[in-house]
Formats: structure tokens, C-alpha cells, sequence
């Protein structure tokens, strides 16, 4: 005690002090800060056009028309198929939260069967792509060498290289496809949500939307190996420098100043 | 050590061997001369040393990749053990490097000790340049060795762009493409240039085999005449040393070569080789694996070049696509002009030491090196060139700054777009305040000493402050810096009432010596009469 009272008046006790206030507000406040709550709420149970009527009035009328024939403020609906339905909503994009550049993912408020109702009373409105089943998406068998040489050549221009994501235009991106479902990523291919292009089997038959489904789940899944250590985000270069500067070069400037501080100094006079 | 002169005693084997090396190789003198050679001791002082280290370390690993990599552009089927690219076409250079990387033993871990080390190596010279130039020890007589070091920075870059395109993958053919439009966009001889290079039309089937003997020995070859010519000024200059009592421009204060400084850079190499080798272990460096081999009719989001060459990515990133159509010929100003800004950029810092020697006028040798506060314009210009190199970063990976910080990549390039030109100017002028503060702050530190954080009451109820006299040593450390006088041009008329001619190049030259040390450029420093003035013991301010 005595020895830290000594040195309360040295140049650097300002600066240790300001440290450790630091820290510790920013400690308390990971400790205290209310997490995020999630307000579901969850209604519903039939199993009809009805019904998807019903909540589409309550959930998706206000910009897509009471018609789904589109507002200002939403496009119309007719024509954009049950595969369009199933995608935005099981991916918490729609009902949208706010206007912006882009809708962004987020938790999906409505469980499968309603989402079904929803698509269904969205198909009705006018003939779409249809919710794909399991055998059409399921990448088991499929060729993954050709699916990344389809990935590079049609997605990695936007989605980057093992799909981590990229900037478009004004504030728009590509959304990671890291833990997309199977599911998920053939509906966008087949529908082309927001930004993207649309894939349909006309361009791209449905072995080719397979095969790159086999693909990302390979480059880009749970199970993914990383051969070399961590992957810092796989975004390439920036990453790699930024973590050059600091964990490289920083800390050899450490080490430096630690090595110059332990010399072999000529007494003290 | 005993001087045994008895001819007739057999020596130890040791002086032997060295009596016949002294023969054939004069090693006694030279040991002499240089043993006790001494260097002074500083932090920063050995960022040369964490650049020649890795440099020492991408030599000896290179080696070890050139054993199994084939430089070579003809087209082989994957057949190695990675899944996601068996049955894919691609160039036997990334077929090696894929061999390299998944079956070649300790292949990946010194893939990534190369590539690491040269992330590394690059940044370590650049931040050893920027210690060289905010003490001012590139002033005469180490101009040359400043140039040396400046050129070994653009070898190094150039050697690593060389480098990292070798694997031929996705991501670096893209960077080749880069480079190839860049010197498309030469007028006139830009398609020339283009086919010499490339051997016809891009890609082709040489530029692999090209690159690496540029890579492998042409760019290392002169590098390391450009490092032996660097160390040897080193040594013949001997170290520049901070200012502090005992030390004068006429020594050098510090620990012997011999054994003091041996064993601390001996350690000090495998503790920057220790730092590198854990980085590579436990951190992805460009895994081809995931890029997938190059064909030119792919391209990734997300494609920049290592972090030295991302300065220039973002100058072309922020180029309005401006171009000319004139007869038939295409001016392509959108690339051509970043392309010319590219030297400009790095030339920029290079030649400020001559820029500063001829407004000082300063013809002396300088062997203390400046604290960068006392130096603000010097100080200024350094940080308003690193903002610049920044904002250029910031725009070459503006994609990144976008998703990561959810901003439009659209108002990043605008930003970058203005602040080119207004962030280096707002950078100086905030610089040179902080300067001029700190330089008050010394000012008042010795006329007045520390400030001890103890209030005490005085008899009649006024609170002070009590300030806490600086030691001697610290008061020389704080007033051991010389400023200059402005220079002047001197009467307008001479003696004979003629008006002289005066070259617009003196008058510049006056100018901008007003603003490095004219009033307000520089807080004259405390003189002794002033110490005194105050010490003398007219009680506390």
C-alpha cells in the first residue's frame, strides 16, 4: 500500500488511472446491459388461404396493398410465387422493419405453418415459383468442384469467394450465406430477392442450383475445415494486413521494447 | 586472454585457426575495428532489425517453396486430396501450390511463414522509415542511406506483388489484370508495354514463369545489395542516438557490438521469428484453396492486393472513370492518372529530406537525432503524408469499411474523393499545434518544473500548487536541441544602392524557412538567463 501511495503523484498515474476507469465502466456495462429481448408473439392455426389472408392483412397490407397489388412503399406481389413467400419470411427479412437501402435478416416471427398459409395466399394472387421440396435442394451426391466453378463464375462477383458477403451500391450488400439453409439459398437463386438476380431453371437447371448448394455447405458450412488456423473472416487481403499490422508487427514492437527496457545498463549514477 | 609471448608454447587450437584465418582474410584488424563497435540503445532502434530479420526469414523460407513449386501456366486436372476443386481445370503453378499446401510436409505452415513474414517485413520498413524520418536521422550523412532504405521499401513491395501472384489464383490473377489495365491505360505504348510483358494477349502462357524470376531473383537479388549497402553505412556512419547528458554529435553512447549487442539481436532474431512463426500457426494467410484457381472470366467481390499495394487499389477505387475519345484512341484518365499518382505518392516522403536540407541550408553532420515536436513542420508534413497513405488505404478497401461498418460504399468513396486533398492539410495544421503545445509544455516543465499534483495552503490562505524542479539531466535531455534561425534574404538594395537579383528560388527557399522557424513556427526554447530569472526564488507562479 505504501509503495502504490508513493507513486501517486508519478506522470503516468493519470493515465494508469484513466485505464482502469475505462475498463471498468466498460466492464459494468457488459455485465448490466439489458440483452436484447425478442418480443414473439405467436397466433394461429389453421391451415388455408383464409387464414394466410388474414395475416398477410395484419403483417404485410400496410405497404403491399390490402390486394398484394403494391404500394409505394412495397411492389406488388402478384406472380411472385409461394418459393418468393417462404424465402423472405423464413429468413426474418418481411415483414420488413423499416425502409432502407436494403432488408436486412433477422428473427423470423412466424413459424412454418403459417408461413405456408401466408405463401399460399400470396400464390393464389398469381402463378410463381413453387416452395421447393427436399429432393430438389438436397445436396447429398451433388458434384461440388463444378458447383464452385459455378459459384466463382455467377455468385462470388457479390458474395465473395467462399460467400462471406460484399458491398453493393448505396448502402446495399450481399448478405453472408453462412448457415443459409438449403432451402433458403434455392428459393433466392430461383426468386432473386431485393438485389439479386434470379436464377431461374431456364439458366440455371436445377442440378447446377445443387451442385452450388454442395458448395457452399463445403467452403462455407458448420463442418467446414480451415487448413491453415483461424480464417479471419475469409475476406482476404484487408483482413489479412490489419492482422498482419497488429498481432505481427505490433507485437514484435512489443517484444522490441521489452528486449531495449532489460539492457545490461551502466550503473546509475 | 593471456599475452603468452613464449615462441616456444604450441598456441591452443582456437588461435591457431584464427592466426591462419588472419593470414588469408585480415579478420584480426577487422574485429578490432568493429567488435567494440558500439550502438546506442532505444526501442525504435531496432525496427531495422524486425525488417532484416524477416527478410532473412522469406529468404529461407522461399527457398523451401521454390523445391516444389513449377512455375509453370499449362493446364492440369486437380487431383489432389482437396474435395471442393478435385476435377477442376487450372495452371500447374496452383497445382503446386496446392500440392504445396496439402501434401507437401510442413508445406502450408511455411507458406504462411513466407507470406506472413512478408506482410510483416513490408510494414516493419515502413514504420521503420517513418522512425527514421520523425527523428530526423535521414539529415546529412545518411541522405544515401535514407534512399537505400527508401528503395528497399518499393523492391519489397514490388517483390511481394511478384510473389503473391506466382500461385496463380483467383484473387491475384484478378491483381495481375489490375496491373496489366494499368499499363493499358499508358498512352501510346500501353499496349505494347502489355504484350512485351505478358508474352501477347493476357493472360497467356508466360507470365507465371515471368513473375517468378523477377520474384525469386532479379527483385531479391538487388535487394540484398541494397541491404549489405544499407548496413554497411550503418556501420561507417555509426548509430544516431537520442539527445541526454553525456552524449554529444561526437559519440556514441550506448553497449559494445561484441558480446552485449551479438546476444540481444541473436535473441532478438528468434523472438521476431518466434512472433512469426505462431502467427502463421494459428492465422489463415491467402487460401488458394477457397479462391479457387484464376480464369479471366471470374471475378471475386472483396479482391485487393496485400496491404502495400492498397494504397494504390484505392486510388484507382476512387478515380471517376474519366477517359477521352480523340480520333479513334482512347484516353483512359480513370487509370492512367492513378497510375501516375502511384509514384508520386511514394516519392512524396522520399525527396522531403532534400527539400529539407535546402531550406535549412544546413550543411553540418547530425548524429542526435530530434524528438518530433521539436521539428513540428518536419513533424506535420510526416503525419499529413501517413494520412494521406491512410485515406488512400481506407478507399482501397472501402467494400469492407461498408458492410463492416454499414455505411454506402458510395459516400465512402466520396469521402475519400475530398479528403485526398483536404485530410493531409487538416492533418498538418492539427500536428504542428500539438507540436508547438508540447514544445510550450517543455518550456514550462523547466523554467517551472513538474507539476506534483500536491496542493499546499500558505500561511495567509492562498492554495498553490507545488512544482517539483526538474534534475539536470532531464533539464539538458529537454533544452539539448538546436533551432534554427529563418533564413533571410537580406537587404533589397546592396551597397551601392542597386537593387539586387534575387532568384525565385531564394525567395521560396525564404518563405518556407519563415514557416519552419519563423515566429510562431517554433517556441524559442528557455535560456539559461531565464532559469535562472525564475529559480532565483521569488516564490512560486
Amino acid at each position: 500500500m505504501k509503495k502504490l501511495s508513493a507513486r501517486r503523484r508519478h506522470p503516468l498515474a493519470a493515465v494508469v488511472v484513466l485505464l482502469l476507469a475505462l475498463a471498468a465502466t466498460g466492464g459494468l456495462y457488459a455485465a448490466f446491459a439489458p440483452a436484447d429481448k425478442a418480443q414473439a408473439d405467436e397466433t394461429a392455426q389453421s391451415l388455408a388461404i383464409d387464414e394466410g389472408k388474414k395475416l398477410y392483412a395484419v403483417g404485410c397490407a400496410s405497404c403491399h396493398g390490402t390486394g398484394g397489388q403494391g404500394t409505394s412503399d412495397g411492389p406488388s406481389l402478384v406472380g411472385v410465387g409461394a418459393a418468393a413467400v417462404d424465402f423472405q419470411v423464413g429468413t426474418g427479412r418481411m415483414p420488413a422493419q423499416q425502409p432502407g437501402a436494403q432488408v436486412p435478416k433477422k428473427k423470423n416471427i412466424y413459424n412454418q405453418a403459417e408461413i405456408d398459409q401466408l405463401a399460399a395466399y400470396v400464390a393464389s394472387l398469381g402463378a410463381g415459383p413453387a416452395v421447393p421440396t427436399d429432393k430438389q435442394y438436397n445436396p447429398e451426391g451433388a458434384d461440388i468442384g463444378k458447383g464452385g466453378e459455378l459459384f466463382r463464375s455467377n455468385c462470388a462477383q457479390c458474395h465473395n469467394f467462399t460467400g462471406e458477403g460484399g458491398a453493393l451500391t448505396h448502402g446495399k450488400f450481399a448478405p453472408s450465406l453462412e448457415g443459409v439453409s438449403p432451402k433458403h439459398i434455392y428459393e433466392a437463386m430461383q426468386t432473386g430477392p431485393q438485389n439479386m438476380p434470379s436464377f431461374p431453371d431456364t439458366t440455371m437447371p436445377e442440378k447446377e442450383k445443387k451442385d452450388i448448394i454442395a458448395y457452399i455447405d463445403a467452403v462455407n458450412g458448420d463442418e467446414t475445415p480451415s487448413p491453415g488456423g483461424l480464417s479471419l473472416g475469409g475476406l482476404g487481403p484487408v483482413s489479412e494486413g490489419l492482422f498482419a499490422w497488429i498481432f505481427g508487427l505490433g507485437v514484435m514492437i512489443a517484444v522490441a521494447v521489452w528486449v531495449a527496457a532489460r539492457t545490461a545498463k551502466a550503473k546509475k549514477s | 586472454m593471456s599475452t603468452n609471448t613464449d615462441s616456444k608454447r604450441k598456441a591452443p587450437a582456437g588461435e591457431r585457426v584464427a592466426d591462419w584465418a588472419d593470414g588469408r582474410l585480415g579478420i584480426y584488424s577487422l574485429a578490432k575495428a568493429n567488435m567494440r563497435k558500439i550502438f546506442p540503445d532505444h526501442w525504435s532502434f531496432m525496427l531495422g532489425e524486425i525488417c532484416l530479420y524477416s527478410f532473412i526469414i522469406i529468404i529461407l523460407t522461399g527457398v523451401y517453396l521454390t523445391l516444389f513449386f513449377h512455375p509453370s501456366m499449362n493446364e492440369v486436372e486437380y487431383a489432389g486430396s482437396y474435395v471442393p476443386l478435385q476435377g477442376q481445370l487450372m495452371s500447374e503453378a496452383f497445382n503446386s501450390t496446392m500440392h504445396i499446401s496439402f501434401e507437401v510436409r510442413g508445406g502450408l505452415l511455411i507458406r504462411q511463414i513466407h507470406h506472413w513474414a512478408a506482410l510483416i517485413f513490408v510494414a516493419a520498413m515502413l514504420v521503420h522509415m517513418m522512425r527514421v524520418f520523425f527523428t530526423g536521422a535521414f539529415r546529412k550523412p545518411r541522405e544515401v542511406n535514407w534512399l537505400f532504405g527508401f528503395l528497399l521499401l518499393v523492391l519489397g513491395m514490388f517483390t511481394g506483388f511478384t510473389g503473391y501472384s506466382l500461385p496463380d489464383d483467383l484473387l491475384s490473377g484478378t491483381g495481375v489484370r489490375f496491373m496489366q489495365g494499368a499499363i493499358l491505360s499508358v498512352p501510346i505504348v500501353g499496349t505494347y508495354l502489355s504484350m512485351f510483358l505478358f508474352g501477347g494477349e493476357f493472360p497467356g502462357g508466360d507470365f507465371v514463369a515471368r513473375f517468378y524470376s523477377v520474384h525469386i531473383l532479379l527483385l531479391p537479388g538487388i535487394m540484398m545489395g541494397l541491404l549489405v549497402a544499407h548496413l554497411i553505412l550503418v556501420f561507417y556512419h555509426k548509430h544516431t542516438q537520442f539527445a541526454g547528458p553525456g552524449r554529444s554529435n561526437k559519440n556514441v553512447v550506448g553497449m559494445p557490438l561484441l558480446p552485449v549487442y551479438m546476444a540481444k539481436a541473436g535473441g532478438f532474431f528468434f523472438l521476431v521469428f518466434g512472433v512469426i512463426a505462431v502467427v502463421s500457426a494459428i492465422a489463415t494467410i491467402n487460401p488458394i484453396w477457397a479462391i479457387g484457381p484464376y480464369r479471366p472470366d471470374q471475378v471475386s467481390t472483396g479482391a485487393q492486393p496485400d496491404w502495400y499495394m492498397g494504397f494504390s487499389e484505392g486510388l484507382i477505387r476512387v478515380m471517376p472513370g474519366w477517359e477521352i475519345n480523340l480520333w479513334g484512341h482512347t484516353l483512359v484518365l480513370g487509370v492512367f492518372i492513378p497510375l501516375v499518382i502511384f509514384p508520386l505518392v511514394l516519392a512524396a516522403i522520399a525527396v522531403y529530406p532534400f527539400i529539407e536540407s535546402w531550406v535549412t541550408g544546413d550543411k553540418r553532420e547530425h548524429h542526435i537525432l530530434d524528438r518530433p515536436r521539436n521539428a513540428p513542420t518536419r513533424t506535420a508534413f510526416g503525419v499529413a503524408w501517413l494520412t494521406w497513405y491512410f485515406v488512400l488505404l481506407v478507399g482501397g478497401g472501402n467494400d469492407l469499411w461498408a458492410t463492416h461498418f454499414h455505411l454506402s460504399i458510395n459516400s465512402i468513396t466520396w469521402f475519400v474523393r475530398i479528403a485526398f486533398f483536404v485530410a493531409p492539410v487538416l492533418a498538418f495544421v492539427i500536428t504542428k499545434r500539438i507540436c508547438l503545445g508540447l514544445q510550450r509544455r517543455d518550456k514550462e516543465k523547466v523554467l517551472h518544473g513538474r507539476e506534483s499534483g500536491i496542493i499546499k495552503r500558505l500561511p495567509h490562505g492562498e492554495f498553490i500548487e507545488v512544482h517539483e524542479p526538474l534534475n539536470q539531466e532531464q533539464l539538458h535531455t529537454l533544452t539539448a536541441h538546436e533551432q534554427y534561425k529563418p533564413f533571410e534574404l537580406g537587404p533589397e538594395v546592396d551597397e551601392h544602392g542597386v537593387r539586387r537579383k534575387l532568384s525565385r528560388g531564394e525567395k521560396l527557399r525564404a518563405k518556407l524557412s519563415k514557416g519552419y522557424y519563423g515566429e510562431d513556427n517554433q517556441i524559442p526554447k528557455p535560456t539559461a538567463d531565464e532559469y535562472k530569472e525564475i529559480t532565483s526564488g521569488h516564490g512560486h507562479h
